[in-house]
């Protein structure tokens, strides 16, 4: 475990549907963060007055869903103040549902549509690492090739040709799904993404969309014997959560 | 008039000669309403009025038991303040009419029921019964159920974590579909279901009353037939980010201390919510329909008492606080109206702006008649069970059999259902679908696990349904003990035909004994279920029952969740070591059902202080770290069991050898079921210890084989199995994707 000197303070948004709020919560906690969930119907992020080093959209079904993801939630009184703190140049993660929710609100380009197969997945990816130089990557190493638990039925990236070559071209896409080697098949890219892409950041490089869930990922007490095999991984969201703590801590 | 009413109150469920036992206890004509509020209370979903007497024998106490039947799910302790309440139910008849929704409603009701005691939801499970998948329609019900589950269960972000397929014919028409639910709570955030005192003010909370699932309690316990899709109109459908606000506000309501009691409206609407929450109380309550919140105008006193529209609970504030409750509940935009008034009148009273519509006594209408009939075995099951077995040819071709029974529905992988669950949400999920014998859960902030199991093995109950559930409870401990947890109690889910056939009032009395004598043996009482009857599908011969099906749920507890087994081989070189005894019987085996197409012969016997001493001694070597590697032997016997520990290792992992000897024939010590059997992995330098503690307590225990290599060997009575690995597990994960027409793998 990390033990900061000085206490990380991350917020966590919650709207009425969230449901992986307080298991980023819980994760944040274990890796030393003070947290704090912040109700999507609040224009603010802060804390008994004080304001957070990094923000947190979680995973979910933020509003039902059942118009487009994230669209009702991009559109909530804290995105505001999302937005602002983005500006800012904060540090703000969506995870799942909460990628979906950047993308509605255009903090980041692209759509997250329903899977190639239709279906529900939740299971194990490979993601590989494209890039060690943003605020949510500088523990793990470019090209390394972590693991983590995907559970999404709308996560296939989605952009217009010009977007994805633009995102390319200016080293965007942060993580895309991969082979265990490191190889991208299309078996690999579980959802069939344009690219396979996994994640992508923003122009400044200080918003990060993901669809797999780094929160899942940080004790090894949790999913004993993942399907794919012993090859561990099991506390994988560390290299994603602690550095976006470590920058959290470093901008301060 | 009244003859009409007396004719017409069938449509509500009630016989003549219970609608004459409603004129005697009111002493007067009921009118339409009244009838039908009766009607829906005395169903069997609501009333148990052919399964109480019945019910009555099952163990129920205990010192782990903090809640026993009675009130919307059980709860046990598991030490250190923890509680964990459960149940199982099930929603067979809307799954058969619309498996989706039928489903999809089934897992939030049960969800309800966990929430409305206290507990937050933190795992479901599972156990589905379908017609053979080569027919289309059984395919389709299959597809939307897991869908079903998938969109409620993923949605208000509750795991789904285990459970159960089996496959056979006569699920056909009626598939089952039981749910189970847990959640967990501190002991002192325990709530009832009670309407409080005299002077409480109940409030209505959540989703608008409509039509839909008009007569649902009725419905569920009526045969399906021909007409049942005309029925559509009685399966509801499911609003889960409804749920996940009346969720959190409850859970948030009860911390601060607003509530004085509460359920969920079930099966027979704000009819049996009030009505049992009262009972509980021993009060009356003045209740005003026109209150009630509707979807469209012109809805009818008994269309608003009985519609069973999904995600609304009956609230009874703590006195003092209703403004602070309704405050509350706006913050998360719910629907809260008050409905009603406790009184000491003992008596439920509905009025429509201010006009008294039904005035019945709340103890005759939530003390149904009971029935006490003569079961009779159906001779053709008494023939089918005393089948000669004698003259089955010999065992010819082993792999293929090994390999024809992993591609069996029963035991093949899941993985193309669960895979469409999410099972990790929450982060408590240490031992996931398809890694173990049952779904291990840590609970933070302790290092207690939880553990949790759905058993039945239909055919065994058919063939012999007192020994059958007896093995349904047997196999649910062991396999709680296979990952090292002490089994605490059960609910169970009695899926059954119409009981007032001798042949099917003989399987239920027969299998509510066996699971009595099984509870009692191994120290597993039962904290509250659901009953489903009538459930038949139509054979050559005229309707008959499906199999009897009492699933079984089962939770336990682990002192240090770290110290867990699952069944994937982990090393090469590991001893297999073979706990019980090594040859099982072929009767109600699934190798005579897939291999010969029998469903005959007497089940396999059972010796519960045996089966006691077995999952004792495993349990004490997982827990004490000796042991990592365990999987129980059931259906398909020790070859699937073995088959099953290698390819639960993961891809590109090592085969296994192994002798089981020559003391009986090869399919009896291959494929032969029952007994307490386990197999472990053990470590050498742990093989002597594991070997001497099972001895030290008679149980008989022996080295069969050892981990490693490229293939899978299995030898047994001079026969032997030589299959890769890669043959297994193309086998295995072959049924299910093809079912639901997912791409192979």
């Amino acid at each position: 475990m990390v033990a900061y000197r000085l206490e990380m303070r991350v917020a966590v948004v919650t709207f009425p549907g969230s449901n992986c709020d307080m298991d980023a919560v819980h994760a944040l906690g274990v890796l030393g963060a003070h947290v704090w969930t912040t109700w999507y119907a609040n224009d603010t992020l802060t804390s008994a007055g004080r304001a957070p080093d990094a923000v947190v959209i979680p995973g979910g079904f933020s509003y039902g869903d059942y118009l487009r993801c994230g669209a009702l939630a991009a559109r909530s009184p804290v995105m505001g103040a999302v937005r602002a703190f983005a500006t800012a140049g904060g540090p703000v993660i969506g995870i799942c549902n909460g990628f979906q929710v950047l993308t509605e609100a255009g903090l980041l380009p692209g759509q997250l549509v329903r899977n190639a197969e239709l279906e529900f997945r939740c299971e194990d990816v490979h993601l590989r690492v494209e890039r060690s130089d943003l605020p949510f990557t500088r523990r793990a190493r470019a090209g390394q090739v972590l693991r983590l638990p995907i559970a999404h039925a709308e996560g296939r990236y989605f952009a217009d040709r010009e977007t994805v070559d633009r995102l390319r071209g200016e080293g965007r896409v942060v993580f895309r799904y991969v082979d265990a080697t490191g190889e991208q098949t299309s078996e690999a890219n579980v959802n069939g993404s344009v690219d396979a892409i996994a994640g992508v950041v923003n122009e400044r490089g200080n918003v990060l969309g993901m669809m797999p869930h780094p929160e899942r990922a940080v004790e090894a007490l949790l999913m004993d014997d993942r399907r794919s095999g012993s090859d561990g991984g099991r506390e994988d969201g560390r290299f994603i959560l602690g550095s976006l703590l470590d920058a959290a801590l470093h901008a301060r | 008039m009244t003859d009409d009413l007396r004719v017409r109150a069938a449509t509500f469920g009630l016989t003549p000669e219970e609608f004459d036992e409603v004129v005697r206890r009111l002493g007067r004509q009921p009118n339409a309403l009244e009838a039908a509020m009766f009607g829906a209370l005395w169903s069997e979903h609501c009333g148990y009025k052919n399964s109480k007497p019945l019910l009555r024998r099952l163990p129920t106490k205990g010192p782990q038991v903090i809640q026993g039947p009675g009130e919307n799910a059980g709860v046990v302790d598991i030490g250190e303040g923890w509680g964990v309440a459960f149940k199982m139910e099930s929603h067979n008849h809307p799954s058969a009419v619309e498996p989706v929704q039928g489903a999809a409603t089934g897992v939030g009701g049960i969800l309800r029921d966990i929430f409305a005691m206290g507990a937050r939801p933190f795992a479901t499970l599972n156990a589905l019964r379908f017609g053979e998948l080569g027919e289309e329609r059984n395919r389709y019900l299959l597809s939307g159920v897991v869908h079903g589950i998938a969109l409620y269960g993923n949605a208000i972000g509750v795991p789904t974590v285990g459970g159960e397929v089996e496959v056979n014919a006569c699920f056909g028409e009626n598939p089952l579909v039981n749910v189970m639910a847990l959640g967990l709570l501190r002991h002192d955030e325990l709530q009832k279901g009670t309407v409080g005192a005299p002077g409480n003010r109940l409030f209505y909370v959540g989703s608008k009353t409509g039509r839909d699932g008009l007569g649902g309690a009725v419905f569920a316990s009526a045969d399906l037939s021909g007409s049942s899709s005309a029925d559509r109109p009685a399966v509801q459908v499911g609003d889960p980010f409804m749920e996940k606000l009346l969720l959190e506000a409850c859970l948030e309501a009860y911390g601060a201390g607003l509530v004085a009691g509460v359920q969920d409206m079930g099966a027979a609407g704000l009819t049996s919510s009030v009505g049992e929450m009262a009972h509980r109380a021993g009060f009356g309550v003045d209740f005003h329909v026109d209150k009630v919140p509707t979807r469209e105008a012109g809805m009818t006193p008994l269309e608003v008492m009985l519609s069973e529209s999904q995600e609304r609970m009956v609230v009874s504030a703590a006195p003092g606080k209703e403004t602070e409750l309704l405050a509350l509940l706006a913050k998360w935009e719910l629907d809260a109206v008050e409905v009603a008034t406790v009184a000491d009148h003992g008596r439920f009273k509905v009025f429509e702006r201010g006009e008294l519509k039904a005035d019945l006594p709340v103890a005759a209408l939530n003390e149904p008649p009971e029935y006490v009939r003569e079961g009779l075995e159906d001779p053709r099951i008494v023939a089918a069970r005393e089948r000669d077995l004698a003259d089955l040819p010999d065992l010819k071709d082993p792999a293929g059999a090994l390999l024809t029974l992993l591609a069996s529905p029963t035991v093949a992988s899941k993985l193309p259902i669960y895979r469409q669950f999410d099972h990790q949400v929450m982060t408590n999920t240490v031992v996931v679908p398809g890694a173990a014998d049952a779904a291990v859960l840590r609970v933070k902030g302790s290092r207690l696990g939880v553990a949790a199991t759905v058993d039945c093995n239909s055919r065994y109950v058919y063939l012999d349904p007192e020994l059958g559930a007896m093995h349904a409870v047997a196999e649910a401990a062991r396999n709680l003990s296979c990952v090292g947890a002490l089994p605490l109690a059960v609910t169970d889910n009695l899926n059954f035909g119409n009981p007032t056939s001798p042949g099917v009032y003989y399987q239920l009395e027969k299998a509510v004994a066996g699971l009595a004598r099984a509870c009692v043996a191994l120290d597993t009482p039962v904290t509250g279920g659901n009953v489903s009857l009538y459930n038949e599908y139509a054979a050559p011969d005229g309707r008959r029952a499906i199999h009897p099906t009492p699933t079984v749920g089962m939770v336990g507890v682990l002192a240090d969740v770290s110290c867990h087994a699952t069944q994937g081989l982990k090393r090469v070189g590991d001893a297999l070591v073979l706990v019980g005894r090594v040859a099982g019987t072929l009767g109600a085996s699934e190798y005579l059902h897939r291999l010969h197409g029998l469903e005959a012969g007497a089940p396999p016997p059972i010796d519960l202080v045996e089966e006691a001493k077995v999952q004792a001694v495993v349990r004490g070597l997982i827990a004490d770290g000796l042991c990592d590697t365990a999987h129980d032997a059931s259906q398909g016997g020790l070859a699937v069991a073995l088959a099953e520990m290698v390819l639960a290792g993961g891809p590109g992992s090592a085969g296994l050898r192994a002798d089981l000897g020559a003391g009986h024939g090869a399919a009896e010590l291959l494929f032969g079921e029952g007994g307490a059997r386990v197999v472990l992995a053990v470590t050498d330098e742990n093989v002597a210890e594991a070997v001497a503690r099972c001895e030290a307590v008679g149980v008989p225990a022996a080295v069969v084989g050892r981990s490693g290599g490229e293939a899978f060997e299995l030898s047994a009575a001079g026969k032997t199995v030589k299959l890769t690995v890669a043959e297994l597990r193309t086998a295995h994960t072959g049924t299910f994707e093809r079912a639901l027409g997912a791409k192979q793998a």
